[in-house]
C-alpha cells in the first residue's frame, strides 16, 4: 500500500517536473532557429518535435507558415498580431504577452525547401490526432510522403479510430505504402500491394515506380525478390492504367475549357462579324476593356467595400457589359455606320480603332499589367482523385461560358428586340418598311456584341494577364472560331470553339503548343477551301447579298 | 547556326577593317556635354521591364551631374523607344550614334534585341553596355556584358538543385519561350546535365510561345513527369508575362515547392510585383541581385531609387544592378583615360572595379564579362526572393559554354596577344 502511494506521488510530482521543464525544453530546442544556418536549423526543428510538447505543433505550424519572429533585443521567438500603431507580439512558448512593437523590432524567421518538408513531415506525425479532418487528412498525406517506419503503430491505432471517409482512405493508403516499404513479410508487403494498386494516384505510381527500379537492380535476385518484383510491377501496371484513363478524362476537360474561353471570346464576334457582317478588327480590345472594368470593380471594391471584395467578381459581370456595351454603341454610331457595305474601309478603321483604344488604355492606367486577384472560391482544385483534380477558375469558366451562350440564345429568340435583329439581317429594306428603326437596331446589336465581349474579359483576367495587349491575343482565334463554325451561326461557333480547344488539347502533349496551333491553322485553311461557309453555313437567300 | 556564326564572323571582320580604314569611327560629342544613349522600350511587350531600366540610367546620370558630372562637363542622357520592335533597335542604334554623337549607349533587353543592334554598334565602333542576363555564346568588341552569363546563372542554380541542400534532384524539366535565349540556355544545360550522368528519359524539354496563357496541359504534364519515383524539378526559362498563368496554374493544380520545386531565370522582384506569391512560396530564382540582400550599398541604393522615383513601394531587381555596375565602370573608366574616346575607353575599362550592392567586388574581365557572385534564392509571401546559397567568391563570366563542344574550344579575350571574340588560338 505504501508503496503504490509513494509511486503516485512520485509519479505527480516527475510530471510537474517535467511540466516545468518542458517549456525550458522547448525554448531551448527552438534556439537553434535563430541560427542562419539552415543546418542548425534543421536540427533546431528536429529538436522541438522531439520535445513531444504541446505547443511543439503550435511552433512548427507558425513557423511553417512563416508567422513566427525572433525579437532583436532579447532573441525570443515571438508571433504577431497587428493593431493600430504596430504589432503586438506574444511569445510562441509561454504565449506571454510582450507588448506593441514596431516592425522594425522583430525579424522573421525565414525557412527553405527543405525544412518546409521536414516540417510538414513533422507535424503529419503530431497531427493525426487531431480534432480537425483536413488536419488528419494533411496528416496522413505527409506520413504517405515520408513514410517513417516509427509511425506504422500510431496511424494503423490512428487508422481504427478514424471517422471520416476520406481520411480514413487517405490513412489506409498511406499504412498501405508504410507496410509495403518496411514490411518484414512478404505477405505483409504483397498485402500491402493489393491495397496500392487500387490507388489511382500518382504518389502512388512513384513509390511504386522507385520500388520496380530498385528491385530490377538488385544483382542476383533471391526467388523470394523475383516474385516481389514481379507482383510491383504488375501493381505498377494497374496504377498506370488506371492513371492513363483519369489522364484521358482530364485532357477532355482542358480541351472543353480551352474550347469555353475560345467561345467567350468569339461569341461577341460571333454576333458584330457574324449576324452584322462588321469585320471588326476592335473586338479584342472590348475584351480588353471588359477586363479592366474588373480591375476597376475590384480596386473600388478594395478600397471601399472591403467585405465585399470575394464578390467584385460578380459584379464585375454586368458593369463590364454595360460599358463595353457603351463603347460599342459610340463606335457604331460614331464610326461603322458610315462604313455598312464597304468591308475594307470597316477592316482598316476598325484596326486603327483598336491601336488607338489600346494606347487610350495604355496612358490611362499605363503600360504594366495590373493584378486582378481570384477570389478564394476560384482558387484550387477539386480533387476527385490523387490524379484527377479539377481547377476550380476553368470549371468556373465553362459553366459561365455556358450561362453566356444560353442568354445570349435567350435574348435572340426569346425577344422582340432579337426578332427585329434578325428581321434586319435579313433583309433590311422590308424591315424598314415594316416599321423597324433599322439604325436603332444595327446600334443595339453591336452593343450587344460588344457587351458580351466585355463579359468575356471578366474571365479572362482570371487567367491571363490583364494588358493594354489582352485583345490582340484572342483576336485571331475569336475569327478563326467564327469562320470555322460558320458565320451568322450560334451553334457553329459553340461547336466550332469546342472541336478547336480539344483538338488543340489533344495534339499538344504530342506536338508541344507552338506546334499544335500551327496544325490548327493549317486545318482550318484547308477546310475553308473545302467548306468556304463553315461547318454549319446559313442557307437561304440571306446568304447571297 | 553555325552557318550564321560564319555571317556574325564576316561581319565583325568588315567591320574592324572599315575602322582602320577609316581611323577612329567613335562619334565625338559636343565640347561641353557627354551624351549618353538610353535605348530601352518604352512600349510595347518589353516596356514592363524595360522601362524600368530607362529610369535606373536617368537616376544614374542625375546622381553623377549633382555630383559635378564627368570630365568637367555635363551629362546628358539621350532616351529613345524602340518600342520592342527588334528591327527597329537597329535604326534608333544607328539614330543615337550617328545623329545624336551619343559617347556610349546603355540599352537592350531580350536577346534578339542585341542581335538586332550588335552589326551597328560594330559597324559604328561605338559602345553597348548590355545589363540582362543572357544565353552566352558571344562576345563583341563593342558590347560589355554586364548580365550573368550561363556559367554565372543557370549551371550554379542547377547544381544547387543537384545537392543535399537543394533536394538531390535527379529529373528535370526544361521550360522556355520559344525565341533565342532559352533554347541556347536549354541546350547548355541538357549537355551539361548529360556531363553529370542524368538520363535522355530524365530530362522533358517544352518550348511555348510569348505570351502563353493556357498552361493547363504543361503543369499536368509536368505533375506526370514527377511522379516517376525520381525527385524532379522545372528549369524555367519563360519570360515575360507569360510567368504570370504560369505560376497561376502551378498554384491552382497544387504543385508544391517542396515536391516539384520550380527554379526561374527571369523571374525577379518586379515580374513578382503583380502576383499573388502566397501559393509560390518555396519555388526558387537565380540571380546575381535579390533586393531582400542585406547591405550598406544595397539600402543606399534602394532609398536613391525610391527616393528618384518617388514611389516608396517599388522594388529593384537584377538588371537594375547590373545598370548600375555598368554605369558606374563607364565613369570610372572615362575618368581614367580623360576622354569619352571609345578605344580609349575600352582600353581603360579591363580590370575596373566596382563594389557589388550584394557584397564583393565586381570586376570588367578582358572577355567583356563581369566576375559577380551568384545567388540562389526563394520566393516569398511578401513577392521579395529571400537568398539560401549563394557562392562564396565572386565567378568569372564566361563567354563561351564549356558544354557545347564546339564553343568549349573558343577564347574571347580582346587584349593582346588575342585580340578576338571567339578564335581558337591568339589572333598575334
Amino acid at each position: 500500500m505504501r508503496i503504490t502511494i509513494k509511486t503516485i506521488i512520485a509519479a505527480l510530482m516527475y510530471l510537474l517536473a517535467t511540466q516545468a521543464t518542458a517549456y525550458a525544453d522547448l525554448a531551448d530546442a527552438a534556439k537553434g532557429l535563430l541560427s542562419k544556418s539552415y543546418n542548425e536549423k534543421i536540427a533546431a526543428t528536429e529538436a522541438i518535435a522531439a520535445t513531444g510538447d504541446a505547443q511543439a505543433a503550435l511552433l512548427l505550424e507558425t513557423l511553417l507558415s512563416g508567422d513566427l519572429y525572433a525579437t532583436k533585443s532579447d532573441d525570443r521567438l515571438v508571433y504577431r498580431e497587428k493593431t493600430g500603431g504596430g504589432y503586438q507580439i506574444r511569445d510562441i512558448v509561454t504565449d506571454e504577452d510582450l507588448g506593441v512593437v514596431k516592425s522594425g523590432d522583430i525579424i522573421k524567421i525565414r525557412i527553405n525547401n527543405r525544412m518546409r518538408g521536414l516540417i510538414k513531415d513533422l507535424l503529419g506525425r503530431l497531427t493525426l490526432l487531431n480534432e480537425d479532418p483536413a488536419l488528419r487528412l494533411k496528416a496522413a498525406n505527409s506520413v504517405f510522403k515520408s513514410r517513417p517506419k516509427e509511425m506504422i503503430v500510431p496511424l494503423t491505432d490512428a487508422l481504427a479510430a478514424e471517422e471520416d471517409a476520406s481520411v480514413a482512405a487517405a490513412m489506409r493508403r498511406a499504412l498501405a505504402a508504410l507496410n509495403f516499404v518496411h514490411g518484414d513479410t512478404t505477405e505483409v508487403q504483397a498485402d500491402a500491394l493489393l491495397i496500392l494498386e487500387e490507388q489511382a494516384n500518382p504518389d502512388v505510381r512513384s513509390l511504386l515506380s522507385a520500388e520496380a527500379n530498385r528491385l530490377a537492380a538488385i544483382q542476383d535476385p533471391s526467388p523470394e525478390i523475383q516474385v516481389l518484383a514481379t507482383a510491383v510491377s504488375k501493381a505498377l501496371a494497374k496504377v498506370e492504367e488506371k492513371l492513363e484513363m483519369l489522364g484521358l478524362v482530364e485532357n477532355v476537360f482542358q480541351g472543353i475549357s480551352l474550347g469555353s474561353v475560345l467561345l467567350l471570346a468569339a461569341i461577341g464576334l460571333a454576333i458584330t462579324f457574324g449576324v452584322m457582317g462588321v469585320i471588326n478588327m476592335a473586338h479584342g480590345e472590348m475584351v480588353m476593356i471588359g477586363a479592366y472594368t474588373t480591375y476597376v470593380v475590384q480596386e473600388l471594391c478594395r478600397n471601399f467595400a472591403p467585405d465585399l471584395l470575394v464578390y467584385s467578381l460578380i459584379a464585375a459581370i454586368p458593369a463590364a457589359f454595360i460599358v463595353a456595351g457603351l463603347c460599342g454603341i459610340a463606335i457604331e454610331r460614331s464610326i461603322i455606320r458610315f462604313l455598312y457595305g464597304r468591308p475594307l474601309e470597316t477592316l482598316l478603321a476598325t484596326w486603327g480603332l483598336s491601336l488607338i483604344l489600346q494606347q487610350f488604355v495604355r496612358t490611362i492606367f499605363g503600360p504594366t499589367n495590373k493584378e486582378v486577384s481570384s477570389p478564394e472560391w476560384l482558387s484550387g482544385a477539386w480533387e476527385i482523385t490523387g490524379g484527377l483534380a479539377l481547377t476550380y477558375n476553368r470549371i468556373a469558366i465553362i459553366l459561365f461560358a455556358a450561362a453566356v451562350l444560353f442568354m445570349l440564345m435567350l435574348v435572340l429568340r426569346k425577344t422582340s428586340f432579337g426578332l427585329q435583329m434578325r428581321a434586319v439581317t435579313q433583309n433590311r429594306k422590308m424591315a424598314a418598311s415594316m416599321g423597324i428603326r433599322t439604325g436603332w437596331v444595327d446600334a443595339m446589336t453591336f452593343g450587344l456584341g460588344s457587351g458580351v465581349a466585355g463579359m468575356a474579359g471578366v474571365a479572362l483576367s482570371q487567367i491571363d494577364n490583364v494588358s493594354p495587349n489582352l485583345g490582340q491575343a484572342y483576336i485571331v482565334d475569336s475569327f478563326m472560331v467564327v469562320v470555322f463554325g460558320g458565320v451568322g451561326n450560334l451553334w457553329g461557333t459553340l461547336v466550332g470553339a469546342l472541336s478547336l480547344g480539344v483538338t488543340n488539347k489533344f495534339l499538344e502533349p504530342y506536338t508541344g503548343a507552338v506546334l499544335a496551333k500551327i496544325c490548327i491553322l493549317i486545318f482550318i485553311i484547308l477546310f475553308i477551301q473545302k467548306r468556304p461557309r463553315g461547318l454549319f453555313a446559313l442557307k437561304g437567300r440571306a446568304v447571297e447579298n | 547556326m553555325l552557318g550564321l556564326r560564319k555571317v556574325a564572323g564576316a561581319i565583325t571582320g568588315a567591320a574592324m577593317l572599315a575602322t582602320s580604314a577609316f581611323g577612329l569611327g567613335s562619334a565625338q560629342a559636343a565640347d561641353d556635354v557627354i551624351k549618353v544613349g538610353v535605348l530601352h522600350s518604352l512600349s510595347g511587350t518589353m516596356a514592363i521591364s524595360e522601362t524600368t531600366l530607362k529610369d535606373a540610367v536617368l537616376m544614374m546620370v542625375d546622381d553623377l551631374n549633382k555630383n559635378g558630372g564627368l570630365l568637367g562637363k555635363k551629362v546628358e542622357a539621350v532616351v529613345v523607344d524602340p518600342a520592342s520592335d527588334w528591327p527597329l533597335f537597329a535604326e534608333k542604334a544607328r539614330e543615337l550614334i550617328e545623329v545624336e554623337k551619343v559617347d556610349v549607349v546603355f540599352g537592350c533587353w531580350t536577346s534578339v534585341s542585341r542581335k538586332s543592334v550588335l552589326p551597328v554598334f560594330e559597324e559604328l565602333n561605338s559602345m553597348l553596355f548590355y545589363p540582362v542576363q543572357y544565353e552566352g555564346e558571344e562576345s563583341s568588341r563593342n558590347v560589355f556584358y554586364t548580365g550573368a552569363a550561363p556559367n554565372q546563372q543557370a549551371i550554379p542554380a542547377v547544381e544547387y538543385l543537384m545537392s543535399e541542400e537543394g533536394g538531390n534532384v535527379k529529373r528535370w524539366v526544361l521550360a522556355g519561350t520559344d525565341y533565342v535565349y532559352p533554347r541556347t540556355t536549354n541546350k547548355i544545360l541538357e549537355a551539361f546535365l548529360k556531363s553529370k550522368g542524368v538520363a535522355e528519359e530524365d530530362i522533358m524539354i517544352n518550348y511555348t510561345p510569348f505570351g502563353h496563357s493556357d498552361w493547363q496541359t504543361i503543369v499536368s504534364d509536368i505533375k506526370k513527369f514527377g511522379s516517376e519515383g525520381k525527385k524532379t524539378a522545372v528549369v524555367s526559362t519563360i519570360n515575360g508575362d507569360a510567368n504570370v498563368p504560369f505560376y497561376k496554374e502551378l498554384g491552382n493544380q497544387g504543385i508544391d515547392a517542396a515536391d516539384i520545386p520550380v527554379v526561374a531565370f527571369s523571374v525577379g522582384e518586379e515580374e513578382l510585383a503583380g502576383l499573388d506569391t502566397a501559393p509560390l512560396v518555396g519555388h526558387l530564382a537565380a540571380w546575381n541581385y535579390f533586393m531582400s540582400v542585406e547591405s550598406e550599398e544595397n539600402d543606399a541604393f534602394i532609398k536613391q531609387w525610391k527616393a528618384f522615383i518617388g514611389d516608396d513601394k517599388r522594388v529593384t531587381n537584377d538588371p537594375m544592378e547590373a545598370t548600375y555596375i555598368g554605369f558606374k565602370m563607364w565613369t570610372q573608366a572615362v575618368k581614367q583615360a580623360g576622354t569619352t574616346n571609345v578605344d580609349a575607353v575600352r582600353q581603360a575599362m579591363y580590370g575596373q572595379k566596382v563594389k557589388n550592392l550584394t557584397g564583393g567586388t565586381a570586376v570588367m574581365n578582358t572577355n567583356h564579362h563581369l566576375s559577380k557572385p551568384v545567388l540562389i534564392g526563394e520566393i516569398q509571401d511578401d513577392g521579395q526572393i529571400e537568398t539560401v546559397w549563394r557562392t562564396e567568391d565572386v565567378v568569372v563570366g564566361d563567354a563561351w559554354s564549356d558544354f557545347i563542344p564546339e564553343s568549349a574550344k573558343l577564347i574571347a579575350d580582346w587584349t593582346y596577344p588575342v585580340v578576338c571574340g571567339g578564335c581558337e588560338k591568339p589572333m598575334y
